[in-house]
C-alpha cells in the first residue's frame, strides 16, 4: 500500500532524474566528453548518496510549511505537483518541481484548514529569487578565475581536454550529490510525516531511520529517471540548446552544484551559526534556474549581457508565482475529489506536537522517540475523550495507564525504560490541556 | 587514467613532430630554391628529396593524429577544427614539394638580374609559412600569442604579393620570349602560393581561436 501511495512521489523523482540530470551532465554527454553510461552511473550513485545523507535539511523546511498527515493526502499532493508541471510544460512556461511541490503543500494547507507559515513561505520564495543570482555571481567569479588560469598555465589543448574531462566527472558527481540532497524533499518530503516506515538498526553499522529509507527510495527513483530517460535530454542540452565549451560547462555545473549544496547543507548551516553568522535557509531550489543564473553570469562577464534573452528571465520570474498558484489550485481540487469521491483519508486526525527533551544527540534515536511520543499522546487524547464523554469514573491515573497500554499494544514495544518518561509526558499534556 | 595520460602525451609529441616536419620542410624548401638560383643543382636535388621526405612524414603523422583523436574521442568539441587545421597546414608542404618538383622538371631559365627578386620572394613566402607554424603551435599551447603570429602571416603574405607583382612586372618588361615570360610568371606564382595557403590557414585559425576561448 505504501508503494502505491508513494507512486506519485516516485513519478516526480523519475521525471526529476530524467530532466535535471541534464543540468549536471548534459554538456559533458552532449559534447561526447563523457559517455552516457559513465555519466548515468556517477549521477545515479551520487544522487542516492546525496539524498540519503543530505536530504534532511530541505525536507524539514517543507515539513514546516505544511506537514501532510495522511498518506492519501501526500499521494494527492505529489500527484497534483506532477500535474501542475505537466500543465506548465504544455503552456511552454519554465517550471520547477520545487515550486510545484511548495504550491501543492499550500493547497493542502488550505484544504486542511491549516495556517501556512508565511515566514517560511517568504523564506522559500526569497531563496528561489536569490538562487539564480548567487549562481550567476559564483559562475562569473569562477569564469574570470578559470580564464586567468587557462591563459597563464600554457597547457596544451589536449592536456586541457584531459583535465576538463576529470573536472566534469568530479564536478558532475558533486552536482549529482547536491541535486539529491536539495531536491529529494520534492520527491518524498511530503510523505515524511505520514510515513509508516520505522527505523532499522544494523549492528555495527548504525540506524537507518524511516526518513532515510524514504530518501533512499526517492533517490533510487531519481537514479532510474537518469538511467532510463535522461539521455535524450542530455544530448539536446549538450548539443543544441546552448552551445557551451566543456570548460564553460564545467563552470556552470560547479556554480549550480555549489548553490544546490549551500541551500541543502545542514553541516554548512551549523558551521555558520557556530561562527555567529546568519544561517542559510535550507530550501529545495530549481537546478535549471540555478544553471540559467550561471549562464547569465558567464554571459555578463563575456559580453556585458548583450546576448541575454531577457524575455526568458521574465518567464522564469513568472514561474515563481504562477507555478505555486496553479499547483495549489490543482491540489485543492484533487484533495476534494480524493476525499469525497474516492473516500480516501487525506487529512489525519490532529495529534499534539510535542516539545521533547532528550538526552540523546543521535538524530535517528530522537526521531524514533518523537514518533513514539506522538502516538502515545494520540492515544491519551482518545482515552481522555472517552472519559469526558461520560465515563467519569476513570481517574487520571487510569487514563494514563490505559493510554500507555494502548500505546504498548500498538507499537508492540518492550521498552519499560520509556515508562517513567511517558507518564511524565502524559501528565504534562494533561496539565496543559486542562489548564 | 594512466592510459589516458600516456595517450595524451603521445599525441602531444606527435602534433609537435608534425609541426616540426612542416617547419623544417619550409626551411629546406627555401634552401633548395636558393641553391637553384645559385646553380648548385646537386644540392638542389638533395633538398628536393628532403622536402619530399618531410611531406611524407607529415602525411603519416597527420593520419596517425586523426586516427587517435577519433578512436579515443579526444577534444570532441574541437576535433573537427583541429583536423581541418592540420589538413590545411599539410597543403603548405605539398605546395612546397610541387614547386621544387616544377623547378626540377621544367628547369626555368631565370635571368641573373631577377635572381635577387626570386630570392626575396622565396624568403618572404617561407616566412609566412614559418609564422603560420608558430601560430598553430600557439593555438595548442598559448592562445594569447596566436594573434601576434597570425598578424605576421598576413604581413608576409602581403609582402610576398608585392614582391611577386614587382617580379612579374619586371619579367614582362624584359626582352624575352613570351613563352619564357609566361613560364617565369608561373614559377613566381607557385612560389608565392605558399603564402596564399598560409593566409587561408591563418583565417581559419583566427576563427578556431575565438571558438577555443572559454
Amino acid at each position: 500500500m505504501l508503494l502505491f501511495f508513494l507512486s506519485s512521489g516516485l513519478f516526480l523523482g523519475w521525471s526529476l532524474g530524467a530532466n535535471d540530470a541534464a543540468n549536471v551532465f548534459g554538456t559533458a554527454v552532449g559534447s561526447r566528453m563523457i559517455r552516457f553510461k559513465t555519466a548515468a552511473i556517477i549521477c545515479g550513485v551520487f544522487v542516492i548518496i546525496g539524498a540519503v545523507i543530505g536530504g534532511n535539511g530541505t525536507s524539514e523546511t517543507l515539513g514546516k510549511l505544511g506537514a501532510i498527515s495522511a498518506l492519501g493526502g501526500a499521494f494527492t499532493v505529489a500527484l497534483s505537483a506532477a500535474l501542475s508541471i505537466f500543465v506548465m510544460v504544455r503552456l511552454k512556461l519554465p517550471v520547477s518541481t520545487s515550486q510545484a511541490i511548495v504550491g501543492a503543500i499550500i493547497g493542502w494547507n488550505f484544504f486542511a484548514n491549516n495556517p501556512t507559515d508565511t515566514s517560511i513561505l517568504i523564506k522559500i520564495v526569497g531563496t528561489w529569487v536569490v538562487c539564480p543570482i548567487i549562481a550567476g555571481i559564483i559562475a562569473a567569479i569562477l569564469f574570470i578565475l578559470v580564464r586567468f588560469l587557462v591563459n597563464r598555465s600554457r597547457l596544451h589543448l589536449l592536456q586541457q581536454d584531459q583535465l576538463t574531462r576529470y573536472g566534469l566527472i568530479i564536478v558532475g558527481a558533486f552536482g549529482a550529490y547536491s541535486l539529491g540532497a536539495n531536491n529529494i524533499a520534492n520527491v518524498v518530503g511530503v510523505f515524511i510525516p505520514s510515513s509508516p516506515l520505522h527505523s532499522l538498526v544494523f549492528p555495527l553499522i548504525g540506524t537507518f531511520s524511516g526518513k532515510q529509507q524514504l530518501f533512499l527510495i526517492g533517490g533510487i527513483s531519481i537514479a532510474i529517471g537518469v538511467a532510463t530517460y535522461s539521455r535524450g535530454v542530455m544530448e539536446t542540452v549538450g548539443s543544441s540548446v546552448v552551445k557551451l565549451s566543456p570548460l564553460a560547462a564545467l563552470i556552470v555545473v560547479m556554480a549550480e552544484a555549489t548553490v544546490l549544496f549551500i541551500f541543502a547543507s545542514q553541516g554548512l548551516n551549523t558551521f555558520l551559526t557556530a561562527n555567529g553568522l546568519p544561517p542559510i535557509p535550507l530550501v529545495p531550489i530549481s537546478s535549471s534556474q540555478a544553471a540559467i543564473g550561471a549562464l547569465v553570469g558567464i554571459g555578463l562577464v563575456r559580453g556585458g549581457g548583450k546576448g541575454i534573452c531577457y524575455s526568458l528571465l521574465g518567464k522564469i520570474s513568472l514561474g515563481w508565482i504562477a507555478t505555486p498558484i496553479l499547483a495549489s489550485i490543482i491540489t485543492f481540487i484533487a484533495l476534494f475529489f480524493m476525499q469525497n469521491v474516492f473516500n480516501q483519508t487525506v487529512i489525519a486526525p490532529k495529534t499534539e506536537t510535542i516539545q521533547i527533551q532528550s538526552h540523546t544527540t543521535e538524530p535517528m534515536e530522537m526521531d524514533r522517540q518523537i514518533q513514539n511520543k506522538k502516538i502515545s499522546v494520540f492515544y491519551f487524547h482518545e482515552n481522555l475523550h472517552q472519559a469526558v464523554q461520560g465515563n467519569y469514573s476513570l481517574s487520571m491515573g487510569q487514563i494514563v495507564t490505559n493510554s500507555f497500554n494502548h500505546f504498548m499494544h500498538v507499537k508492540r514495544l518492550d521498552e519499560k525504560a520509556l515508562y517513567p518518561g511517558l507518564i511524565g509526558l502524559l501528565k504534562g499534556c494533561c496539565v496543559g490541556d486542562t489548564g | 587514467m594512466a592510459l589516458m595520460q600516456n595517450l595524451t602525451k603521445l599525441l602531444i609529441s606527435r602534433i609537435d613532430e608534425y609541426l616540426d616536419a612542416i617547419s623544417e620542410g619550409m626551411i629546406v624548401f627555401q634552401q633548395g630554391l636558393l641553391d637553384y638560383l645559385e646553380n648548385r643543382m646537386t644540392d638542389f636535388e638533395e633538398r628536393m628529396a628532403m622536402v619530399g621526405q618531410y611531406e611524407s612524414r607529415a602525411d603519416k603523422l597527420r593520419r596517425e593524429i586523426e586516427n587517435q583523436l577519433y578512436s579515443h574521442s579526444l577534444i570532441p568539441e574541437m576535433r573537427g577544427d583541429v583536423l581541418g587545421l592540420l589538413e590545411h597546414l599539410d597543403n603548405i608542404i605539398d605546395v612546397a614539394k610541387e614547386t621544387l618538383t616544377q623547378f626540377s622538371i621544367e628547369v626555368p631559365d631565370i635571368p641573373m638580374e631577377l635572381c635577387a627578386d626570386f630570392s626575396d620572394l622565396t624568403v618572404s613566402t617561407v616566412q609566412a609559412g614559418e609564422e603560420l607554424v608558430s601560430a598553430v603551435r600557439a593555438f595548442f599551447r598559448e592562445l594569447s600569442r596566436v594573434k601576434d603570429h597570425v598578424h605576421k602571416v598576413y604581413f608576409f603574405e602581403k609582402e610576398t604579393d608585392r614582391i611577386a607583382s614587382n617580379l612579374k612586372m619586371k619579367i614582362f618588361r624584359r626582352d624575352m620570349d613570351l613563352s619564357r615570360k609566361k613560364h617565369l610568371r608561373d614559377v613566381a606564382t607557385n612560389v608565392a602560393k605558399i603564402s596564399d595557403e598560409a593566409e587561408n590557414v591563418a583565417d581559419r585559425l583566427s576563427i578556431y581561436t575565438i571558438k577555443r576561448t572559454i
